[in-house]
């Protein structure tokens, strides 16, 4: 559990994050919490000639919360997101969700931007940031560029992220309505067997909008347009959560894991949509 | 009066002998983070190793290239089996009277074997290098099924062993088999069976997993070429074993090695053996004349130093319809892996399963045994348990489990039917054990009652109709566990190990100003022996245990013990420290009958002083018999006041509980969650209270990762597929259920001071409770039997097999 050895960077601004990213290449990777990262290269799954460690970069720092426009900014870490009072009223399933990433020491330096941005469908925020439609802000040798978190995932660990990109913030609209975010795993500091997060809209006792995503239970975040539209227009009653479950079902494609085998997978995921979207429905 | 005199109760409380829930003494450096572990060593000129290993789990070794390594900066050396073979150690014996691979003697039999030895003067450079070295590999079929490693056609996994036909303990059978082990009448045990009323039969697996110590294995040797003196700290169980061990294997005489266990970070049977680390750490502290330090890392721990379990055993029960069973069969299939490196007594290649008819009084009997090769890491330790005594414990309380279904009666009647009764200890068992005493009706009684049993059955049963009516989705079970212990090893007389009786030992040293220091043969992994040992010594001689050190570990400076495993310390070093305690004891009684001017005979012990016969009021206290002893010219009996005393113990003890677990279980998910745990122990002679409470704690919680999720589990290419922990489940507190403790006390008659051990029964007793429950769960639905552990998708399998989710 020691790792090849590299050469450490610490800049204190974007701007020679930028530098050294570009000089270097493919030989380099910038580093945020570092909990998927720093293992990946104890276990020398990976080298990495030149680790970029971005805690020293301010203007990463940082949550807004301006009525209903948030903005989060990358190296914010999930313990700073559970603290923050304003947040927690604005978009109480971050919280949740925050909540339910490993423990409390991985929390402590755990970040946002790491989170979403390293590509490990195992992570939970990448499919509660399709959930709520946010929108990543990227910024690379030819200036920022805005991409959506639907458009952002391609397969694992393979992201619209350029290697010589680094993100700088996760941008998006305080929901209306419920959201939850429901997550089974094997113990404390596991990621997930499945999970699901689910935002919708209650109006005149009908589902308005919805919006579903889920973790873990494909190569990439899945955001299940079809599942969220299954209960449009409904009171969200069994029928018309069997329907979104069903529409789930054909987005995802889990593989046989130490967590179980594929069927075990589908079939939580159906029990944990149920279950979201009963918690949603009634905080809507 | 001003002055007070102690009444008689304040001066026992002032001992804090047996029975008081004293505070454990390591307690202030092992929270305060001043434990010293064999990695907190720092030598001068320290070298460090680490090892290449094998990605194959059955390859040719055709070619090693370390040039590269060597030419590393800081690298001092990297060791083969080539390098070994001149000093006749690139192989070495096991305890199990095998012999294993130090470093790939041309092949290698499981992923993570040792390959070759990196030295070098820092840990990082000791890592690069091993990248650094070239191994071809030409890969060979590769066997994880001990089924399939007996097919006729299986590859020859030993070929060092090709031809013999005879093992340590008997005839192989089979170029991959190792021994038959068998105990009972099997001729008479098939008769009963074929005449039995009704017969349950099923294949109970108790799955590879791993005692997984915090602290992982590790070990600094120094080879002081002065004074031709090696010096080996390191995290053994067993310190004076090993150090005997290492002079046999290297030639070193035995006074000329000093072997130190310091702080132990946790066992469980995993720091018993005899590991490629020791050895090639040694050989390049003599080759370079420089400590070296070995630690492994996580990986290498789960992957390569002794596993425990894997033993598929095939059991049929024989009872009359009313429930009286009338006979036991089991035949064991004991997967050892790539070298059999079990560490049992060695008259016992199975260890002590033939406890398997447990708490039962069942007249007839077979069992064997059949150890066999597989492309898996050797081991198949005691992992908390006595030798395979959580497997034996897990059979029959399964199979009486699967007979209460074909019976169609309660399992607690069930098992109440069948106890060994009260007066029938000592107890004879068919399979040849002789147990000292029990009660075991009271304790089952007592925890039936404590955990409501009947109304947690009308629970259950509403809970299924309701479950049937669809309004929950959420199953109860119940799980029963009642479990005998076997610990205590052992009687010289059938238990050693390479021909090292295991008795242990305990020496003590009065002081003259009157506190001591009581040194012994075993070694503390966590158990806290400085608090308790020092408790049953200070009821034997009335020196308070605060003012009694006791040490351990030092081969120099403790006498000869087979260490800490199995639950033997109290049951052995215990005896051993209070008989130290008697002769301490028979000569104070001389020293102060000579004080007091009186005969020996009119003199007896009171608490902390011998008083007068009839005069309580002339006394000598112990303090001031041991200054007396220092001082004192006494005719015929020389100065001083110490003892020691080696005990080989009569029999083993038999420790025994009652668990009950009652969980909820999720048939959609897969996820369970713990309502109540109730655990009863009787270990016989309670010493400390409060330690006995950790201890369950301790081993009920292990039982719980066990049963729920922990395992070794390998793919077909012999890869592990849990190596570390993300995979391999080890419980936070979140998992935790919170447990009631209880216990009855029968106390073992053959025990100087009556004490069982306790150590190890919440991990034998616990698994099946866990276990029991699950399937308990879903007998309302025909589920007879699974295999562990039960993680969320099997339970899901489970409840998806019997058409719970349609």
């Amino acid at each position: 559990m020691i790792p090849a050895p590299f050469t450490y960077h610490r800049p204190a601004d974007i701007a020679s994050a930028l530098k050294i990213l570009g000089e270097y290449g493919d030989d380099a990777r910038v580093v945020a919490g570092g909990h998927s990262l720093i293992p990946m290269m104890k276990l020398r799954l990976t080298a990495i000639d030149h680790l970029i460690d971005l805690q020293g970069v301010e203007s990463l720092r940082g949550i807004r919360v301006s009525g209903r426009d948030i903005r989060i900014g990358a190296m914010v870490t999930q313990a700073e997101i559970l603290a923050d009072r304003a947040l927690a009223a604005a978009v109480p399933v971050l919280a949740e969700a925050a909540l339910q990433i490993a423990d409390p020491q991985v929390r402590n330096l755990g970040t946002i931007g790491g989170n979403v941005a390293n590509g490990d469908p195992g992570n939970d925020l990448p499919a509660l940031m399709q959930c709520l439609d946010a929108t990543y802000e990227i910024e690379g040798p030819g200036g920022p560029r805005d991409v959506a978190a639907r458009d952002f995932y391609d397969s694992a660990y393979v992201t619209a992220r350029a290697d010589d990109e680094i993100l700088l913030a996760v941008r998006f609209t305080a929901p209306e309505g419920g959201a939850a975010y429901v997550k089974q795993k094997r113990k404390i500091g596991d990621y997930a067997t499945a999970a699901t997060a689910v935002a919708l809209v209650k109006s005149g006792g009908k589902c308005a909008s919805a919006s579903i995503a889920m973790t873990n239970l494909a190569d990439t975040p899945v955001w299940a347009q079809d599942a969220g539209a299954a209960l449009v227009g409904t009171d969200c009653s069994p029928a018309a959560v069997k329907a979104a479950v069903a529409a789930m079902q054909e987005a995802i494609s889990p593989v046989e894991d130490n967590r179980g085998p594929v069927d075990f997978k589908r079939h939580v995921a159906g029990r944990l949509l149920a279950e979201a979207i009963a918690t949603a429905w009634s905080r809507a | 009066m001003n002055d007070h005199a102690p009444s008689r109760d304040e001066r026992i409380a002032g001992l804090k002998g047996l029975g008081t829930s004293r505070r454990r003494v390591e307690d202030a450096r092992f929270t305060q983070g001043k434990g010293n572990y064999v990695d907190d060593m720092k030598l001068p000129d320290m070298l460090f190793g680490d090892f290449v290993r094998s990605p194959y789990a059955h390859a040719r070794v055709t070619a090693i290239d370390a040039e590269a390594a060597k030419a590393l900066p800081g690298v001092v050396a990297v060791l083969t089996a080539d390098d070994l073979r001149p000093l006749g150690l690139h192989w070495m014996p096991t305890l199990a009277g095998d012999k294993q691979m130090v470093l790939a003697d041309g092949k290698v039999l499981f992923q993570g074997q040792e390959v070759a030895f990196v030295v070098a003067t820092d840990r990082y450079a000791a890592a690069d290098a091993v990248e650094l070295v070239e191994v071809t590999y030409e890969e060979l079929p590769v066997v994880t099924d001990p089924f399939k490693a007996l097919a006729p056609d299986a590859p020859v996994l030993r070929e060092d062993l090709q031809g013999q036909t005879e093992g340590a303990h008997g005839p192989r059978k089979h170029h991959n088999h190792i021994f038959t082990w068998e105990m009972g009448d099997e001729d008479g045990t098939e008769a009963a069976i074929a005449d039995a009323e009704v017969v349950a039969e099923e294949m109970i697996y108790y799955h590879r997993t791993h005692p997984c110590p915090l602290e992982t294995c590790g070990c600094v040797a120094s080879m002081d070429k002065v004074n031709g003196k090696l010096t080996l700290w390191g995290t053994f169980q067993a310190p004076h074993a090993v150090r005997t061990v290492a002079s046999l294997i290297s030639g070193i005489a035995e006074h000329n090695i000093r072997v130190v266990s310091p702080d132990i970070g946790g066992g469980f049977g995993n720091k018993v053996g005899v590991y490629p680390g020791y050895i090639c750490s040694i050989v390049a502290s003599i080759v370079t004349g420089k400590p070296v330090k070995w630690i492994e890392d996580r990986m290498e721990n789960l992957m390569s130093t002794a596993f425990a379990r894997d033993y598929w055993m095939k059991g049929k029960i024989a009872a009359t319809k009313d429930g009286k069973i009338t006979a036991l069969d089991c035949h064991v299939t004991a997967d050892h892996g790539g070298f059999d490196a079990c560490a049992d007594p060695t008259k016992f290649p199975a260890g002590f399963f033939n406890i398997c008819t447990g708490s039962y009084d069942i007249p007839i009997a077979h069992l064997s045994v059949d150890g066999v090769y597989t492309n898996k890491a050797p081991g198949g330790v005691a992992y908390r348990c006595s030798f395979r005594v959580t497997e034996a414990a897990y059979f029959i309380e399964r199979m009486i489990e699967v007979l209460a279904i074909k019976l169609g009666i309660d399992a607690a009647e069930l098992r109440a039917k069948n106890f060994i009764r009260k007066e029938q200890f000592p107890y004879h068992s068919a399979l040849g054990w002789e147990y000292d005493s029990g009660d075991y009706h009271t304790a089952w009684d007592k925890a039936l009652k404590a955990v409501g049993y009947d109304a947690l059955r009308r629970e259950q049963a509403e809970r299924v109709a309701a479950f049937k009516r669809g309004e929950t989705r959420k199953l109860l079970g119940i799980g029963l566990s009642f479990f005998t212990e076997i610990v205590g090893a052992g009687p010289v007389k059938n238990c050693d190990i390479l021909g090292l009786g295991m008795f242990d030992s305990c020496e003590i040293r009065i002081h003259p100003t009157g506190s001591a220091i009581a040194r012994l043969g075993t070694i503390s992994q966590g158990q806290g022996h400085a608090t308790t040992f020092a408790q049953i010594l200070a009821s034997e001689i009335g020196i308070p245990a605060d003012d009694i050190t006791v040490e351990e570990g030092d081969t120099d400076t403790a006498p000869y013990g087979l260490g800490t495993y199995g639950s033997r310390s109290t049951p052995v070093a215990g005896a051993a420290t209070a008989m130290a305690g008697r002769k301490i004891r028979a000569k104070a009684q001389m020293i102060a009958a000579y004080l007091l001017e009186v005969h020996d005979d009119d003199v007896e012990f009171d608490v902390d002083r011998f008083v007068i016969k009839g005069a309580p009021e002339r006394f000598k206290t112990m303090k001031e018999i041991a200054f007396a002893s220092y001082n004192q010219a006494i005719p015929g009996l020389e100065p001083g006041l110490e003892a020691v005393s080696y005990y080989d113990p009569p029999n083993m003890t038999y420790p025994f509980g009652a668990y009950i677990c009652v969980m909820e279980i999720d048939v959609d998910t897969g996820v369970w969650e713990i309502r109540q745990f109730y655990a009863l122990d009787d270990c016989g002679t309670r010493i400390n209270p409060m330690v006995i409470e950790g201890q369950v704690h301790g081993g009920a919680t292990e039982g719980l990762a066990i049963a729920m999720g922990q395992e070794l589990a390998y793919d077909e290419m012999g890869n592990v597929k849990t190596g570390t922990l993300m995979d391999f489940f080890l419980p936070t507190a979140v998992e935790t259920p919170h447990y009631t403790t209880d216990h009855t006390e029968t106390p073992s008659p053959h025990h100087p001071i009556g004490a069982k051990g306790v150590g190890e029964s919440p991990n034998v007793g616990s698994v099946p409770a866990y276990s029991n429950a699950v399937q308990d769960a879903f007998r309302a639905f025909g589920h007879i039997h699974a295999h562990m552990p039960h993680d969320h998708a099997r339970i899901w399998k489970i409840a998806d097999g019997l058409g719970l989710h349609a």
